[in-house]
């Protein structure tokens, strides 16, 4: 557990040291019209969404599986949400909590699907969330009709940009599904089955664990994150976008789940490796707009730093290029890690 | 009698798609006029002459168990070196085409080193491979380089007649040729045993004896090789170099593969299959473009659809032959 978590955190260090040297106020945290702003409050906050789809996907791939279909999910929440208050106004809380009951509803249908076709049909995980992936932006795309959709209702402007003690709300909403997840993996058996199911779906099946169900599980809980963030992203912009909301959010959150130390072949998973994982993508994000970097290069920087980050995790990498003594001490890390 | 129940679920798959193919050009014949030619047809290829040199690259990569989600962002960073090879460094086609095919090589030859050598996920190496590729593109240029060049505009415009009034491009021969010769690889020469082997069972062909490391650097270089071959095609097609270029292809690729008949656990598919897939994702666009009212979406709806038919069928054949037969061997 060490070992895994120490390489995510020393880089997140290094990346927020960076910002530091070019900003003397970037740990700074001030008051500003009765809430706390700084960058790291900021860093936190957006990255609310792709925290959220981050721990959602820790657990599919701890089932050796793969949510192909987040990012389209994220567009359809969205949608559908800022479908349903577009005409709304006032202060009256109904159509908020319709918004937010259909987009509940819909992001636990669409991990219904994808849980489904895993675990019934036995559809290889990548290829039936690729469906999702590619039918998903459509169908968002047909709600709000190709266009634009802009929302002019204060109550779910609040979701994504409103403040609670003094802290954005999403902040709030992150905490609360991280407590949730933490607590059902790691102090009911439910992690462990996650973990066996991921490591040999079969070899579970036979000691008396419901693999089927375990799966269908993950993955609406994946549907439901990403159907959060999909809320916290349209109403943070007041506004639905088919075409691009949650581009590209499927790659971004596999990257912050690898690099926070959960192999994609599947069985043990780290939580919090994973929301430091998703840290470091924001961070680093934030950290190229704020040193002014051209945000062009951001994508060669972003490819650089998680080529970095997983071959420091690959054991054949340190072996080959720390030698003979540590390769020795890694060994012996890995083998605790793997019985653990 | 089992192996001949055996060689027809093989093939069903295949089956299935070119008759999805003639369904659905018969069924945009009868429905629009104007359809039903040969000019049609050849637009087909000529539309997606790219396409399928990239989705031949993939459908190595996905036989052997793989998968490789740089190659879109290959094709974007080929066209915007040539473009800007061309056009600010004013250099000839005979530098500017092996240079630019080198780039997909290398990067391909790189990422096949990482996955082989320190045991690395395709998934998040392809995807590195996608961020620097991309990224790589924006450092070239953020504008559109727009090629204004004797060479290039020949290669987009030529009309090579074919009978009828019937034409193709230059890019539809150079496509065949690559399919041929893919063909020929995959089924005759001992890459491609090996490539099979591979997605058959990495243990198996390891324990074989068979070049396990070799081949799968081989895979991703003939797959980065496949996509900048791609990118110079697109380039003809586009006459611009530009770091949006093809966004998303991976995907079309991989479905186009999938819809081909090759299945994503490696170890079964044909070069053929995954020609026709590209041919059905075309005929989707076509179809479209026919009903001139049916908005761009539906294509994507249509696309995941038949995704989920062609992979229900697959996982249908593959189920039927394991419970035919209970060696490894099906497949």
């Amino acid at each position: 557990m060490k070992s895994k978590l120490f390489w995510p955190i020393v880089i997140l260090l290094i990346i927020l040291l960076i910002n530091l040297f070019f900003d003397k106020n970037f740990f700074t945290i001030e008051v500003k019209n009765g809430y706390l702003t700084g960058s790291l409050i900021d860093i936190l906050n957006r990255g609310a969404p792709l925290l959220l789809v981050s721990i959602g996907m820790t657990l599919v791939i701890a089932t050796k599986g793969v949510d192909l279909g987040v990012g389209s999910v994220i567009a359809m929440a969205g949608a559908v949400g800022a479908m349903t208050v577009s005409g709304a106004s006032g202060d009256s809380l109904v159509p908020l909590f319709t918004a937010i009951g259909l987009v509940i509803g819909i992001s636990v249908l669409t991990g219904i699907w994808n849980g489904v076709l895993v675990s019934r049909i036995g559809v290889q995980p990548i290829v039936a969330t690729l469906i999702l992936m590619v039918a998903g932006r459509g169908i968002a795309q047909l709600i709000t009709d190709g266009q634009i959709m802009t929302v002019y209702y204060d109550p779910y402007t609040f979701i994504g940009g409103g403040h609670l003690l003094m802290l954005p709300f999403s902040i709030f909403i992150v905490a609360a599904v991280l407590a949730v997840a933490s607590l059902l993996t790691r102090k009911t058996a439910m992690g462990l089955f996650i973990e066996s199911v991921g490591t040999n779906p079969e070899a579970s099946r036979l000691s008396g664990i419901n693999s089927k169900n375990i799966l269908l599980m993950v993955y609406v809980f994946s549907g439901l994150c990403a159907g959060i963030a999909g809320l916290i992203l349209s109403s943070n912009v007041a506004s639905a976008d088919g075409n691009n909301a949650g581009l590209w959010y499927e790659l971004d959150a596999i990257l912050a789940v690898v690099i926070g130390g959960t192999s994609l072949n599947g069985g043990r998973f780290h939580l919090m490796g994973t929301v430091i994982g998703a840290l470091i993508i924001q961070s680093l994000t934030t950290t190229i707009y704020s040193i002014g970097i051209a945000p062009e290069i951001n994508l060669v920087v972003k490819a650089i730093v998680v080529l970095i980050v997983c071959l420091l995790q690959s054991p054949e990498f340190r072996k080959k290029v720390f030698g003979g003594f540590t390769a020795k001490k890694t060994e012996k890390k890995s083998e605790g890690v793997s019985v653990s | 009698m089992t192996k001949k129940l055996q060689l027809d679920s093989k093939h069903l798959p295949l089956i299935a798609t070119i008759g999805l193919f003639i369904v659905m050009f018969i069924f945009g014949s009868l429905r629009y006029t104007g359809f039903f030619s040969t000019q049609v047809f050849l637009n087909l290829f000529i539309d997606n002459a790219f396409l399928i040199v990239v989705a031949v690259g993939m459908t190595f990569v996905i036989l052997s168990g793989g998968i490789d989600l740089s190659v879109g962002s290959i094709i974007a960073l080929t066209s915007m070196v040539a473009a800007s090879l061309t056009m600010n460094a004013q250099l000839s086609p005979v530098l500017v085409i092996p240079t630019s095919l080198l780039v997909g090589t290398i990067l391909g030859f790189c990422m096949g080193c990482l996955i082989q050598y320190f045991n690395l996920q395709p998934f998040i190496v392809t995807l590195a491979g996608m961020f620097l590729a991309r990224g790589l593109c924006y450092l070239i240029s953020v504008e559109s380089i727009t090629i204004d060049h004797g060479f290039f505009s020949f290669m987009a415009s030529t009309r090579i007649p074919v009978g009828g009034g019937n034409f193709i491009s230059i890019s539809v021969i150079i496509a065949m040729l690559v399919v041929i010769a893919a063909m020929f690889i995959a089924h005759y020469s001992k890459f491609g045993r090996n490539v099979y082997a591979l997605g058959g069972s990495e243990q198996s062909a390891l324990l074989m004896g068979l070049p396990v490391a070799k081949t799968k650097i081989l895979i991703y270089t003939v797959s980065g090789f496949c996509s900048s071959l791609a990118g110079i095609i697109f380039t003809f097609y586009m006459l611009s170099g530009y770091g949006l270029h093809a966004n998303g292809l991976e995907l079309d690729t991989i479905a186009a593969v999938v819809i081909g008949g090759t299945l994503l656990t490696g170890g079964a598919g044909y070069v053929a299959g995954s020609v026709v897939g590209v041919l059905i994702l075309g005929i989707i666009q076509t179809v479209i473009v026919f009903e001139g009212t049916l908005s761009s979406w539906w294509t994507k709806i249509a696309i995941g659809t038949l995704l989920l038919l062609f992979i229900v069928l697959q996982r249908v054949i593959v189920a039927r032959s394991k419970t035919n037969q209970t060696s490894v061997s099906s497949h």
